[in-house]
């Protein structure tokens, strides 16, 4: 599991790249709370067009950075989700809490 | 109906064994060949039972899981049991959203997910004895004659 992060303006996108488990879900939090208490992060993107595996352990990823972002009054959006992993997403009604897009470049534009 | 392969591991309750498990259990279906999205809905189950195990039933502590499977010529039984804390109220558990350790930021979907990706989801367990969940899939795609 691999995490990359950029920044485009206060928006800091988090691209997740392999498998999301309860196993590596405990490093995305580690990295991705790091980066954004930093002072520039306002809203979150969270890429996930390179996972090829998720749990349900990825929804509670999720749903603490959601609630830590919108402690800071920023927003969140998803991108990138591919079929597979777009039931769980459906099974746990995430996607009424925030809005999902094709990809990056169209969430930034919508943020 | 007797199986036609059947496989048991046992693993220590380490969480990097999550992939090791369902990656078994993924490659020991693909015998029967069936799809990529049947395979993937094996894959997601299996790894929400065994994280069930090593996260609720040994509370991220020491413990073995074993997990078992049964191949029938168009099927899979896996079976995931631990020998830890046990679940005081299957019910409540099976809730979806609910969740013992919010504070592990778990979304408390395991049990919904694995309802959701098999056919049947039995769940046993015992407090301070240790919890079994046995899940059963058909796979609509793999034709009925013998394997």
């Amino acid at each position: 599991m691999n995490l990359k992060l950029t920044n485009r303006g206060t928006t800091l996108i988090a691209t997740i790249i392999g498998e999301l488990d309860h196993h590596s879900a405990e490093h995305i939090i580690q990295k991705l709370d790091a980066e954004m208490m930093k002072s520039s992060t306002k809203n979150l993107i969270m890429d996930f067009s390179k996972v090829n595996f998720m749990d349900s352990s990825g929804i509670g990823v999720i749903i603490g950075r959601y609630k830590k972002i919108k402690s800071l009054n920023g927003k969140l959006s998803i991108t990138g989700i591919n079929d597979k992993i777009r039931r769980i997403f459906n099974l746990s009604g995430i996607l009424k809490l925030m809005p999902a897009y094709e990809n990056i470049d169209e969430a930034i534009k919508k943020m | 109906m007797n199986p036609i392969n059947e496989v048991k591991l046992e693993f220590v309750s380490k969480s990097c064994n999550e992939a090791f498990a369902r990656v078994v259990a993924a490659a020991f279906v693909s015998q029967i060949d069936p799809n990529l999205e049947e395979l993937a809905d094996v894959k997601t189950a299996v790894s929400e039972a065994v994280t069930n195990a090593i996260i609720h039933g040994y509370e991220n502590g020491n413990g073995i899981v074993k997990m078992n499977c049964k191949l029938y010529t168009n099927a899979v039984e896996i079976t995931v049991i631990d020998e830890g804390k046990g679940i005081e109220d299957i019910e409540q558990a099976r809730q979806p959203m609910y969740t013992s350790k919010p504070e592990m930021e778990r979304s408390g979907m395991g049990f919904t997910v694995m309802e959701s990706f098999m056919d049947e989801v039995e769940v046993i367990s015992e407090v301070g004895k240790g919890t079994t969940v046995k899940m059963y899939k058909e796979f609509k795609s793999v034709g009925n004659q013998p394997g």
